[in-house]
């Protein structure tokens, strides 16, 4: 990322480890609620971050409702529309989807949603491997400015924000604690 | 990677080349879908520059192109401007002049490519100049060997055959000697350019040798079109003291992987039953290389003005 993160600083802690286990096991319950049990579910994680939270809901479903319900993983840049502004072309990560997601429910699962143009790219992505029978949105953080006609199905928290600031999420397997901060830059430098 | 062209892998960093790699990686995942498209390089044009006969590479890289959804031309050199006599450069002025953001070029003069792309504002990808470079081929050598094997560091290769006249070989030895394996070359010593240990390999003329204990053989084409020049005496005795054969092959690492940049003639540099053989990745070599190629060509960058902002404005989304 180009924005170095000396350049920014913490605001506000919103979320701690446990706090987003309980976001994390109400969005579990509310999955398998809306879909009326785990058939045909398939969770995928959107690269990177929503990978691990994808993750946590399926041990959390499996923890009460006792099944493995099929998940992957989606890297979007290939399907970025930004891609032309940028002198530089972001790593491309590999996708992995085990499972055909014709005729399934799928659950896109990211950490923040804002823009919408991430989840913009992550549907056009998923179209390309097949025809799900739904396509739903779970988040963690929803920061609000959208740009796109996109709304999420499962929310941990909403949290209002400046185009300034930065809503990072910080999870155990990618950083080594789990946390939701707002940062923001810092003036004192620039 | 911050690079406009691709012109041989002499002068690529190892960290490029992983990277070069590991994305290609990600195009293999592509084409194993059943929708083996990307919007990926919408609205860019790609120009197919063909000063000499190819059909592999060629169809490879338009193939490359089309799966990134960029629009790509062709160009005959035996049907174009220059046989009415215009020079390299000013045909390929000509094309940038109509909006081409990526230039694909073979040409059989050592050298053209970097000409071209000194003058021109696209990313010229080299595919093959005279007996020089072949990046992208030693490329997907390179990305099928760590497939195969998972490693590239420590490694022992054999490369058999023309290395005089080979660009594959070329591109091989720079890339694999760069990644940390250990290369042999192996042919007869009028094909074998006079210095070619100061390129960190060994060179030997007896193909048991080279083969002792090799997890890879690259097998090179003897290529007749540039064999004017009396340095074979004939076909069938190159067969017979530097073909790989079945009993030759037993000398190498069990699994040894067996590799032909192709096209291959049967009988000459590489025998009937190895050809045939359960161990090579021949086919597999033409695969990777589709996906090697979109690869170099989503990480190039030609015609891109380096936008800072735009980049801050990605950080989140």
């Amino acid at each position: 990322m180009p924005t170095k993160e000396s350049d920014l600083k913490v605001k506000a802690q919103i979320s701690d480890a446990n706090g987003i286990r309980r976001m994390l096991t109400r969005i579990a319950h509310e999955i398998v609620e809306r879909n009326k049990g785990t058939e045909n579910l398939v969770l995928v994680g959107i690269r990177r971050r929503g990978v691990p939270l994808a993750v946590r809901i399926r041990e959390l479903i499996h923890e009460f409702e006792g099944e493995q319900i099929p998940m992957g993983s989606l890297d979007i840049t290939l399907y970025r529309d930004d891609l032309q502004t940028i002198a530089q072309h972001p790593v491309v990560r590999t996708t992995e989807i085990p499972v055909d997601i014709d005729g399934k429910t799928v659950v896109l699962v990211d950490d923040v949603l804002y823009t919408g143009r991430t989840v913009r790219s992550a549907l056009n992505a998923l179209i390309d491997l097949g025809r799900p029978q739904a396509i739903r949105l779970a988040v963690l953080v929803d920061r609000g400015h959208r740009e796109l006609p996109i709304r999420a199905d499962f929310v941990g928290k909403n949290v209002p924000t400046s185009h300034r600031e930065i809503v990072a999420v910080s999870v155990v397997e990618e950083d080594g604690t789990d946390a939701v901060q707002i940062k923001e830059l810092d003036d004192d430098g620039s | 990677m911050d690079r406009k062209d691709l012109l041989g892998l002499e002068d690529l960093s190892t960290d490029e080349i992983t990277s070069i790699l590991d994305t290609a990686e990600a195009f293999r995942g592509v084409l194993d879908r059943p929708i083996k498209k990307v919007p990926t390089l919408r609205g860019k044009t790609v120009a197919n520059l063909f000063f000499e006969p190819s059909t592999r590479t060629r169809i490879s890289f338009e193939l490359a192109e089309k799966r990134l959804s960029a629009d790509s031309i062709a160009f005959n050199a035996s049907t174009s401007s220059v046989v009415k006599g215009e020079t390299l450069k000013d045909t390929v002025q000509n094309i940038e002049a109509m909006g081409v953001d990526f230039v694909v070029m073979r040409h059989g003069a050592s050298g053209a490519p970097y000409y071209i792309a000194g003058n021109v504002r696209a990313s010229v990808v080299n595919a093959g100049d005279g007996s020089h470079e072949h990046p992208t081929q030693g490329l997907l050598d390179m990305f099928t060997m760590r497939r195969k094997t998972g490693r590239l560091e420590g490694l022992t290769v054999a490369i058999i055959g023309d290395i005089a006249h080979s660009r594959v070989a070329r591109s091989n030895i720079w890339g694999l000697t760069k990644m940390g394996a250990t290369v042999r070359v192996c042919g007869p010593s009028t094909l074998t350019p006079r210095e070619v240990e100061k390129m960190g390999v060994t060179w030997t003329w007896k193909v048991e040798e080279a083969l002792e204990g090799a997890d890879v053989v690259n097998i090179l084409r003897i290529q007749k079109e540039r064999q004017t020049a009396n340095l074979l005496p004939s076909l069938r005795e190159y067969a017979l003291y530097f073909g790989v054969t079945p009993e030759r092959l037993r000398r190498a690492s069990q699994d040894v992987v067996i590799m032909h940049p192709g096209p291959m003639n049967r009988g000459v540099e590489i025998s009937q039953d190895v050809a045939e053989d359960g161990r090579n990745v021949i086919l597999d070599q033409v695969t990777n290389g589709v996906a090697v190629r979109m690869a170099v060509l989503y990480l190039l960058n030609g015609n891109e003005p380096a936008s800072r902002e735009a980049e801050m404005a990605t950080v989140e989304g």
